[in-house]
This record gives C-alpha cells, sequence and structure tokens, in this order.
C-alpha cells in the first residue's frame, strides 16, 4: 500500500507544532501500523532526519504506552484495541492519515506525538489502592467474593491507563481512568474499609491536575481500547455521593 | 579468583528459610531511615522490593525506563501463577511444587532457592487477594485454578488472560501508595546506564534521563537491579520493545558474575513470524493447551498443499492429524513443559510437516473443545486472546484452528546470586528474571510471577535488610566523588563514540543481523560448529557495528536511535558470551539443546556427571576471553534423574 501520512511534530513542550506531510510506499496490508511507523522513521534516519517520536512498549496491548489519535480517533478507526494492535488492513491504498498526538492540558507534550501522562500516576497515588503492607494478611480463600462481583471488579481492572478515554473526551475528563480503579474497589470487601477516603481524594486530585467535566457524552467508552464502560462512572457518582454523606 | 559462595544455610531443605529468617541481622526502624535503596526497575520483581523495603522504613529511589512503573514489561504475562495452596484437593504441596520446578528445570537449578520459592508461593497469594487483584473465582466464592505444562495438578491462580497485568498493577498500587507516603522516589522515563563502585562494593548508579538526554548520579547503600531478562538480543520476541539486557550487562562488566546466559527459553506457543518488517512477536498463553490441541498433518502432500493455500486445515479429516505432543508424551499430552513442546514443533516443520505459507507454523485447534463445551465457555476462557489473534492474523480462531511456532520468549540465565540474591559484587542485589533465577535450564509456566513476586514482597526485604544491618555507620553519601566521575565520564564517552562514528547502517540493521544469527546458531538447537561459528560472526559484526552505525539526532534532548544503539552495543557482547556458554556446555538440558547430545528418540541428554554445575561467567575485558566459574549443584532431597513426559 501506498500512503500519506500528516504527523504532527513538536520539538518540544514549549515549541510550536505543526503537520509536517510524509509519504510512505509499499507497506504489507499485514504490517501493524507501529511496524509502519518503523519504516518511516527508518526512511528518516537514513536521510539524516530526526525520526517521529512516539511512545510504545509492549506492542501486545497491554502496557498501555502508546497512544496516538489516528483519522480523529484514539488508537485509530478499529474497535476495542490499542494503536499498536492497529493493522494496516483497516486503510486504503491511497488514504492519507492524519497522526496527532492525545490532546489535553493535563497531558503535556513532551515531544511529536509523546505526551506526559503522569498526571495519572497521581490519581492512584492519591488513594488508588488497599493500604495494607507486606505479610500479616489472611489466607486467600478466608476472603470469599461473588464470582459476578470479582468479574465485574476485573472488567474494570483491565484498564490500562492509555488516557484514551481523556484524549477522546470534549472536556478532556478523566472520570473513566478514575471510575474504572473506584469501581474494582467498590466491588471487593477488600476495597471496603478505606471506600470513603479513596473516592474523595482521587476526585479531588482528578479536579486539581485539571481533567475536565464529565457530560455523559460516552466518548471515553466508545474509544476505550478496554471497553471499560461508562456503568463504573455511574458507580463512582454513587460511591462519591455516600461518601459526602456518611 | 573469586570464590562463589552460595551462602545456603545449613540444616533440613524445610527449614533452611525458617531458620535463615530466626538468625539473620535486622535494622531497627530509626536506623532504617538512615539508609537509601536504589531499585532500578518496577516490574513484578522491582515493584515488590521497593514498595516493602519502604514499607519497612528504608528511603527507596526507584528508576523505570517507561513513563510510569505501571507499564513494565512483567504486565504483559497471560496465563497465571503457580503456588502450592492445594485448594482443588488434587496432591498440591510444598515439595510438590518444588519438585516439578527442578525437574521442569531439568536439574540445572539450586535446590534451597526452589524450595523458598515453593514456600513463599503461598503468600503471595494472600498478599495479592488482600491488595484486590481480581483473580478468577468459583461460584461458591473461593478463587479459581488451572493448569500450566509440567505439571499434574492444577496450581495456577489467574486473572483471565491478564495475570501479569493485575499482579503488576498489585504492586505498583503497592508502590503508589508509599510514593504518596513519601519515602519513595520515583524517576520515569530513566535507563541505567552503570553501577558505581566505591572500595568494591556497589554504591550507586549513572542513568540516563531519556527525555532530556543527561547523565545523573544517585548514590545508596545497596543497589537492586530488577531490570528483566535479555531475550531481545534475538531481535524477535516476545518481550516488549524497550526490554533489554544492559543494566545486567553492565553489573558482569563491573564485576558480577553472570549466570547460565546460554539458558533461553523458546515459548511453543506464539504467533508466526510474517514479514521481514515485524517488530515483535506475540505470546499466545501456554493456557491454550489447557483446551487446544496441537496438531500438523500426517501427510506431507496435505502439508505442501496448505503451504501453498490450496487446502484448507478444516478440511483433513481426523485420521490425516498428527496430534504430534499426544502421541509422543501420552501421560502430559499438550501439556508438556515449554522446551519440550517447541523442540517437538520444530521437529515436525523440519520434517516438512509445517503449515502456514511458511511451512513454520504447527495448527492450536479448540475444535474439540468447543464441540465438548460450547463457544461461549472457551470464548469467557479465552475469549481476549482469540480477540488479539484475529486483529493479528486476521482469522477467526473459533473456526480455523490457531497458527503458532516457538519464539524467545524468557532467559533464565542471568547475572549470578547467591542464596540471598546478592552477586559477587557486595551490596549489588539482584531479583526477577535479571538474575539467573530459580529455573534452572527451563522454567515452567506460571512460574516467572511466582518467582517475581517472591524474590520482590518474601525474599529481598528480608535478605538486603540482613546486608544493610552492616552500613548504618555509613552516612548518607556524595555522589561527587572520582568513583561517580569517572563512571559517569565512562558512559559519556561511549555516547560521544557512538556519535563519532557517523556510518551509514541504521541500528535495527544490525540487531537484525545478530538476532538472526542468534536464531540460527544459539537458538532452539545448538552445535559446537554453529556456535564457532556464532562467536566469529558476531564479533565481526560488533566490529562492523562499531565502524558503520549511523545515530542521527543531538546528544542532548530526546533520542530514541541512540537509546537503542547502546542497547544493541551491550547485545553486541552479550550475545558473544552466551554462545560461549552454549558452546561449553557439552549436553543437552532443558532450554539448551545441543544436536550432538540427545537419546535415541530425540530428547535432551543430560551429562550430570560433567556438567552438573551452574556457568558463572567473570569479565575479563572486551575481546578477552571470559573465566569460567562453576558452582556444583547437589541435589540432596530429590532423585536426579532423565525427565520424563510419557508416563506419569
Amino acid at each position: 500500500m501506498d500512503l500519506k501520512l500528516k504527523i504532527w511534530r513538536q520539538t518540544g513542550p514549549d515549541a510550536e507544532g505543526k503537520f509536517i506531510h510524509y509519504p510512505v510506499h509499499n507497506i504489507s496490508k499485514d504490517a501493524s501500523f507501529l511496524e509502519m511507523m518503523d519504516i518511516l522513521n527508518e526512511e528518516l534516519v537514513a536521510n539524516g532526519e530526526e525520526p517521529v517520536a512516539f511512545d510504545h512498549d509492549c506492542r501486545e496491548g497491554i502496557c498501555g504506552m502508546c497512544s496516538l489519535y489516528i483519522n480523529g480517533h484514539p488508537h485509530g478507526p478499529d474497535d476495542s484495541i490499542t494503536t499498536c494492535q492497529l493493522h494496516m488492513r483497516k486503510f486504503k491504498d491511497g488514504e492519507t492519515i492524519v497522526i496527532e498526538p492525545w490532546r489535553a492540558k493535563p497531558f503535556p507534550i513532551i515531544k511529536d506525538l509523546m505526551v506526559d501522562r503522569s498526571a495519572f500516576d497521581l490519581i492512584i497515588q492519591a488513594g488508588g489502592y488497599v493500604s495494607i503492607n507486606t505479610g500479616g494478611v489472611p489466607d486467600a480463600n478466608a476472603i470469599p467474593i461473588k464470582k459476578e462481583n470479582a468479574d465485574l471488579a476485573m472488567d474494570a481492572a483491565a484498564c490500562i491507563g492509555c488516557g484514551a478515554c481523556v484524549a477522546a473526551c470534549k472536556n478532556a475528563s478523566a472520570m473513566l481512568f478514575v471510575s474504572a480503579k473506584v469501581s474494582q474497589f467498590a466491588l471487593l470487601p477488600q476495597g471496603k474499609v478505606e471506600a470513603k477516603r479513596r473516592v474523595e481524594k482521587m476526585v479531588a486530585i482528578m479536579d486539581d491536575l485539571g481533567f475536565g467535566n464529565c457530560t455523559n457524552t460516552y466518548a471515553c467508552e466508545a474509544e476505550c481500547p478496554k471497553d471499560i464502560s461508562v456503568a463504573n462512572i455511574a458507580r463512582m457518582n454513587r460511591e462519591f455521593f455516600v461518601a459526602k454523606i456518611s | 579468583m573469586t570464590k562463589l559462595d552460595s551462602k545456603i544455610p545449613a540444616g533440613p531443605l524445610a527449614d533452611k528459610w525458617t531458620n535463615y529468617k530466626a538468625h539473620q541481622n535486622l535494622v531497627n526502624p530509626a536506623n532504617k531511615r538512615k539508609i537509601d535503596v536504589i531499585v532500578v526497575g518496577t516490574g513484578l520483581a522491582g515493584g515488590a522490593a521497593a514498595a516493602s523495603l519502604s514499607e519497612l522504613g528504608f528511603n527507596v529511589k526507584v528508576f523505570c525506563i517507561q513513563d510510569s512503573p505501571r507499564r513494565a514489561h512483567s504486565i504483559a504475562a497471560q496465563g497465571g501463577i503457580n503456588a502450592a495452596k492445594n485448594y482443588p484437593n488434587d496432591g498440591d504441596s510444598i515439595y510438590r511444587l518444588f519438585y516439578d520446578t527442578v525437574k521442569g528445570g531439568d536439574y540445572r537449578a539450586r535446590e534451597a532457592n526452589v524450595y523458598r520459592l515453593a514456600e513463599v508461593s503461598n503468600n503471595i497469594i494472600d498478599q495479592c487477594v488482600a491488595q484486590g487483584v481480581p483473580f478468577a473465582r468459583e461460584y461458591g466464592g473461593l478463587l479459581d485454578n488451572r493448569s500450566f505444562g509440567g505439571a499434574l495438578v492444577s496450581r495456577t491462580f489467574y486473572a483471565r488472560g491478564q495475570t501479569g497485568q493485575q499482579l503488576l498493577l498489585g504492586a505498583y498500587s503497592a508502590l503508589s501508595k508509599e510514593i504518596n507516603k513519601g519515602s519513595v522516589k520515583m524517576y520515569t522515563r530513566r535507563e541505567m546506564m552503570d553501577v558505581v563502585k566505591i572500595d568494591g562494593i556497589a554504591r550507586g548508579i549513572i542513568v540516563r534521563d531519556l527525555v532530556t538526554g543527561k547523565l545523573e548520579r544517585h548514590g545508596a547503600h545497596a543497589v537492586l537491579l530488577a531490570t528483566g531478562g535479555y531475550g531481545n538480543v534475538f531481535f524477535l520476541s516476545t518481550n516488549a520493545m524497550t526490554s533489554n539486557g544492559s543494566a545486567a550487562w553492565k553489573a558482569y562488566k563491573r564485576g558480577a558474575f553472570f549466570g547460565d546466559p546460554s539458558f533461553v527459553q523458546i515459548h511453543p506457543t506464539c504467533i508466526p513470524v510474517h514479514g521481514d518488517y515485524q517488530s515483535k512477536l506475540t505470546l499466545m498463553s501456554e493456557s491454550l493447551r489447557n483446551d487446544g490441541r496441537i496438531w500438523v498433518p500426517k501427510k506431507k502432500e496435505d502439508a505442501e498443499a496448505i503451504q501453498k493455500g490450496n487446502l484448507s486445515p478444516v478440511k483433513i479429516p481426523e485420521e490425516d492429524r498428527d496430534y504430534y505432543l499426544e502421541r509422543r508424551y501420552p501421560a502430559f499430552g499438550n501439556l508438556v513443559p515449554r522446551d519440550v513442546a517447541s523442540r517437538a514443533a520444530k521437529e515436525r516443520c523440519d520434517e516438512g510437516y509445517g503449515v502456514g505459507n511458511t511451512g513454520l507454523a504447527v495448527y492450536l485447534d479448540f475444535k474439540d473443545a468447543i464441540n465438548r463445551l460450547g463457544k461461549h465457555v472457551i470464548e469467557a476462557r479465552y475469549g481476549n486472546l482469540f480477540q488479539m489473534y484475529e486483529k493479528i492474523v486476521d482469522e477467526n480462531p473459533y473456526e480455523t484452528p490457531m497458527m503458532i511456532y516457538p519464539a524467545i520468549h524468557y532467559t533464565m540465565g542471568g547475572i549470578w546470586v547467591d542464596y540471598e540474591l546478592q552477586s559477587t559484587v557486595p551490596g549489588l542485589f539482584v531479583g526477577g528474571e535479571a538474575n539467573f533465577s530459580d529455573h534452572g535450564a527451563n522454567r515452567l509456566g506460571a512460574s516467572a510471577l511466582m518467582q517475581g513476586l517472591s524474590d520482590g514482597y518474601f525474599v529481598l526485604p528480608y535478605t538486603m535488610q540482613n546486608y544493610l544491618a552492616d552500613q548504618i555507620g555509613v552516612p548518607h553519601f556524595s555522589t561527587d566523588t572520582p568513583e561517580f566521575n569517572e563512571t559517569e565520564k565512562d558512559v559519556q564517552d561511549t555516547i560521544d563514540k557512538l556519535f563519532a562514528v557517523k556510518g551509514n547502517k541504521s541500528v535495527d540493521t544490525f540487531h537484525k543481523k545478530l538476532g538472526l544469527i542468534m536464531w540460527d546458531f544459539v537458538g532452539m538447537a545448538r552445535n559446537k560448529e554453529g556456535l564457532e561459528k556464532a562467536i566469529i560472526e558476531i564479533k565481526m559484526l560488533r566490529k562492523e557495528f562499531w565502524q558503520n552505525v549511523s545515530v542521527p539526532g543531538e546528544k542532548i534532548g530526546m533520542n530514541v536511535e541512540l537509546e537503542k544503539a547502546l542497547r544493541v552495543a551491550d547485545f553486541l557482547e552479550l550475545g558473544e558470551l552466551m554462545a560461549r556458554d552454549a558452546l561449553h556446555r557439552n549436553e543437552s538440558c532443558g532450554g539448551h539443546f545441543r544436536d550432538e547430545y540427545k537419546t535415541e528418540e530425540g530428547e535432551a541428554l543430560r551429562d550430570d556427571k560433567n556438567f552438573m554445575f551452574v556457568s558463572a561467567w567473570e569479565y575479563t575485558g572486551t575481546d578477552k576471553e571470559p573465566i569460567l566459574h562453576k558452582e556444583p549443584l547437589v541435589y540432596e532431597n530429590i532423585e536426579v534423574k532423565q525427565r520424563n513426559y510419557k508416563t506419569a
């Protein structure tokens, strides 16, 4: 396949960015999207140009490192996958592909297509855990958990922290990310002890970091590579309400 | 010559760890605050150790290469984690887990370490459940188990096909809690460049900030490396793109011995290679072998027709299918250990029975399981894996059998450590896949997660404390010392040297060439002639690299090509050591298979008389022959025999 790439280039956080056009040729339809980017970068390096910086690591859709806003969609046009799992067979020969970084104030651009998502770590640090230390815990089977709840908790825990939900949201809201973690613990007995503290702290820091509000467009759920449900947002709102009146 | 002291505690096997803990040195809470520890890597071993050491009261500095500690490559482990809980009442015990692990490793692991691993395995499950890890459960609310290769019991705990992710997020949550408390200082997007030694003791590290390109110095009373394996020396592997061997290699060059570098695990169930632009291989979890049956056509003409695209596997009748694992290993069938399954696949493909357009693939078929259990059950068990397969291969595995082929997955070899997980450099500890580990010559499925968390939560917090008890008189020290100056200068010199080459070949060109040499001669089957050839070819490639590599861009600021060049420079040395190690070991054991040493039936043939030892290599200088040290392996609690997976 031959493609026309329109890629956002920006040398640093404070630099002005712009789109640059790059043609690529003879791309196999079985290549992954990031392999196509590798081929482009290899060409740029051969010409003595700076390769395009983008985040990626595991290349199997689990580490959450890859991002990219492709033709107006976080992680591209395919459903339920990350950019690294996207394959070129999803595009047409001759197509123009527009590639941008996540755009949200709490995720400043580092370079080209790389953004700083440490805001997500700060939210988890505020309360995304059970405050127990290593050792001195009960036998694993001493805590029976309803299978349905364990499954729902797992659905929420599948979040990879990539930030697609924030990138998809017109308000740059982090509600889906935060609610996935709050829900995981809200559904499990281990999380009950600190439920009030957790939701209050995580929501407070989310607001402080400059993430926007949720206006129920569900764009986050539609673009989430792990199909995290907006039902988690409802659950977090419930948790938050209960925390405020208790 | 440094003497190898494995420091195995005296006493009966089952009491060694208890006795060690009862008599070890401890540091009082007030003194812990005065002690600094560096942890490099935030996978299961590093993340768990950093959190646990901080909980004890030490000051911990943690470094990771990704933008967040939650993204370490432990996250990609799919299938599960072993523990000797015996919840299914199927006859498991600590001894049996110990036995299976030593046998699975083909009797090349240290008894005392493996027993300790089996012993603490149960604590790991308790710990993770308390953290809120959503393991799979039965309707009664209790934990579910499944089976993995090399075991006759079901002892594997799992969280769908994302067990590594959930366990890592557990460790990450514990680490986040400690960062919030203020006793862990987290440094992301940093890569370790070297270890700094003062008076022969590890006292710090030099790291490169991958965003600014600046070198930084960090000092501490002890350093823990939990930097993962070096499978990416093969270029194509199931490892993440930034997984590399440089931290371990730098430790080796500073005096830490390298243990069994040639012991590499080739995982039997990966999606086959499809093109020369390919950047990595994707694993399909071993758990699939619980329900999938592996086969190739019985008739060569069928295989050839499939390779040409003229025949569909679903058209091949039952009697024309060769379920070769079930045929060769009736007792374990499709659940033989990984090394055995990988070699059997290679054997069939080499004989011309392979499928796919390259002929380098075998089928993993769920037809019988779907007929027996229904599609919905298979979907519930493996849905995410089937989806992953379909996205990559563009075929529906519910209808057409999956195609799989072995790929580089894990390195059993690594920095040699004693019972305390301390290397031959005092103060330098190594955990997880980065150490030469408890898996001998072959790791069983679902044991990597167990070892990472065992080292991190339950071993290193004790053994490092035993070491640090000696250090309470050492004040926080400055990094403005001649040793830090010199080591930083060494790193800067290497970077300058890379830029000075100004060649015309990209780093990846060299990496791919190295990968092919490694796969052809130091891969699934090795022989003397090939290994000797590999050593020469790697040396030549290394020379060419330093004459002709192109590193564009600037020294300051982000430079991905420079990062890759630094890693590949180390792989070009490490690959040679792997070939040397494989060459000297004139036997076959586990994942190390030498064509010259096999039974009549083609199974690995060990030479216990001459090779029942750990090879620990000492660095003597680039382009100089390393010195081989041997740690004899003594089996007092287990009968050493040829591995047999044909009968129970």
